[in-house]
């Protein structure tokens, strides 16, 4: 079983969201950047679907060379090869993502037994766009599911589970395939010394694929305007309760 | 200008997210514009024609899509196009654009609507801009759009240059609201063209939960965070979210210590909601939870700090100990209710 998980490295934010003078990104002075959440956990799933079927999860990133920072994070969890496709640290669209993600995909088949798998998170914790893993699915003609919080692999099916209003639904297709997950999807595991050790030497493969205009232009970024209040304290412990069942009732929430 | 708008239905009626796209999608299309939609489900059911006994007396989809402004509906029977399939819903619709001439083609940034719109935009080669907040036409093909990122803790205003213009309407912000007056609806029972490989990915559906409350449509919903300790924790919670109608929401720390299933989560990698209440127990406030709970009407806090960031997005707050505050609000609703 040969997966691929492509993960983003975005800026890990705290307290709050400062956008930089020039508008153009999120201020990271003050902070670390990580993996998105949704594709820590791709990694794990492509971690733990090796160990039962055998075979090599990779993992990739688009992203400046500081990036195979989260690659090394992949490599740490079990994943057992890294490919850094590198950029300039402009930001990418959706449509220029996909195109060399699938690049790498049809390179890797070309040298030798290619991905039957690919895994992404659902989306993006910065940009959120939704997109990319549907148009690398079309682009391989390959099936593609998304928001998937469980897969089962049996002889070269895919059962993937979703959420659906507060339900669930299941898609069935063949690998190769496309899967987007989402976090609960499995509880990733603590990076292992060994394994911090075996990141720290690995050698990352690196491609400098070309960027693109993708008709999706952003001008600038803002934090929303909301009144920032702070809440009128109804009292102190059980005193406040008759206080808050007024609330509720004034609410029109109380049965 | 002609907007087409996916529909999704919640029940047999139209979801709360697809009447907020369709008012996104109204406005944009102006007066004098064409809103035309497009849903997936029986015709007689959205008509109303085919009653289910003891279902409650909802208006059937279609009256409440004409109240919202459509003048076009294009209906896909199951006969045509059996369940969920991403890829030929976003076929349904990439004819739809060549038969309505349509401007701009909108859905609802669900986990359907995100998706099938996905799909689209691949099928097209056209850009789609995701959970759009507002948007209007600048120019010859050229749209100003305003869109969430980060869940909503950050919008970016950004240039869509394509035609038509595909986006996904964020399901938080534009409040459902319907037309002035309502449109005279034409009703058109779709036979859309797939090809082939279209249905290579199709659901198969779990029906036990049709028309329940979920955190996504809750009308209240009771928060647990850090706070309440351990799993053993919720049950005063789970008993006042059912006396209130409502259900159990937690924070990102509660599912990644397992206390609670992932499903849950309210936050950036959760659930967003859109109670009427949000009662947060025991959270602090992290800003990646209150993307998720921003949109809620009336935020009420109950913790123990009362220097916690939450009381800086909270209307109200109690400042106590949840445990203490929580059975004794249970117990002061059932001796009201006793009294009534």
């Amino acid at each position: 079983m040969e997966i691929l998980v492509c993960v983003k490295r975005v800026p890990q934010v705290g307290g709050k969201i400062v956008v930089t003078g020039d508008g153009q990104d999120v201020d990271t002075r003050m902070s670390g950047f990580a993996m998105s959440p949704h594709e820590e956990c791709a990694v794990e799933e492509a971690v733990q679907i090796t160990e039962r079927l055998g075979g090599t999860a990779s993992v990739l990133t688009l992203g400046p060379p500081e990036a195979a920072e989260q690659l090394r994070d992949a490599l740490a969890l079990g994943a057992g090869r890294a490919v850094l496709l590198e950029t300039d640290g402009r930001e990418w669209g959706p449509i220029a993502t996909a195109d060399a993600i699938v690049a790498e995909a049809r390179r890797r088949a070309g040298a030798g037994p290619g991905y039957d798998l690919l895994l992404l998170g659902n989306e993006a914790a910065d940009t959120g766009d939704y997109q990319v893993g549907v148009r690398v699915a079309h682009a391989l003609g390959w099936p593609c599911a998304t928001g998937i919080k469980g897969i089962e692999i049996t002889d070269g099916t895919v059962r993937a589970r979703r959420e659906y209003r507060g339900a669930e639904e299941t898609f069935e297709f063949g690998l190769p395939a496309v899967i987007t997950v989402k976090e609960g999807i499995n509880l990733p595991r603590y990076p292992s010394l060994p394994g911090r050790l075996r990141a720290k030497r690995a050698v990352i493969e690196e491609y400098q694929p070309q960027w693109r205009p993708d008709g999706l232009r952003k001008e600038a970024l803002r934090v929303p305007e909301t009144e920032r209040k702070q809440a009128t304290v109804l009292g102190t412990g059980v005193d406040a309760v008759p206080a808050l069942l007024a609330l509720l009732d004034e609410l029109g929430v109380l049965p | 200008m002609t907007v087409l708008c996916l529909v999704e239905l919640d029940g047999t009626g139209a979801a709360d997210a697809s009447l907020r796209a369709l008012t996104f999608a109204r406005s944009l299309a102006g007066s004098g514009g064409g809103l035309e939609a497009v849903v997936f489900g029986e015709a007689t059911a959205l008509t109303g024609g085919a009653g289910q006994g003891g279902a409650p007396a909802e208006a059937p989809a279609a009256e409440t899509l004409a109240a919202y402004g459509v003048t076009g509906l294009y209906v896909v029977e199951p006969g045509r196009v059996a369940g969920y399939a991403p890829a030929a819903w976003a076929r349904v619709l990439a004819g739809l654009i060549g038969l309505t001439g349509a401007d701009a083609v909108l859905a609802a940034g669900t986990d359907r609507g995100s998706e099938v719109m996905a799909h689209l935009g691949a099928l097209t080669g056209l850009p789609m801009a995701a959970n759009c907040v507002s948007a209007t036409l600048s120019g010859p093909a050229t749209w100003q759009i305003v869109r969430q990122r980060w869940a909503g803790l950050l919008l970016e205003d950004a240039l869509l240059e394509a035609s038509p213009a595909l986006a996904t309407v964020a399901t938080d912000t534009v409040a459902p609201t319907a037309a002035a007056t309502s449109a005279g609806l034409t009703i058109h029972a779709h036979q859309p063209e797939l090809e082939d490989g279209d249905l290579a990915v199709l659901a198969t559906e779990s029906a036990a939960q049709s028309g329940g409350v979920s955190l996504a449509n809750a009308r209240v919903v009771v928060g647990g965070g850090r706070g309440v300790g351990g799993p053993e924790g919720f049950a005063p919670l789970e008993e006042l979210a059912g006396l209130l109608g409502g259900v159990v929401g937690v924070s990102r720390v509660v599912t990644s210590e397992g206390w609670r299933p992932h499903k849950q989560q309210v936050g950036q990698t959760g659930t967003k909601i859109t109670p009427e209440l949000y009662l947060a127990c025991g959270i602090s406030g992290a800003i990646q939870h209150i993307a998720g709970c921003a949109s809620a009407k009336h935020i009420v806090a109950v913790n123990s700090d009362a220097g916690a960031p939450i009381l800086g997005h909270a209307e109200y707050a109690v400042i106590g100990d949840l445990h203490e505050v929580i059975p004794a609000l249970v117990a002061a609703i059932k001796a009201r209710g006793g009294s009534a």
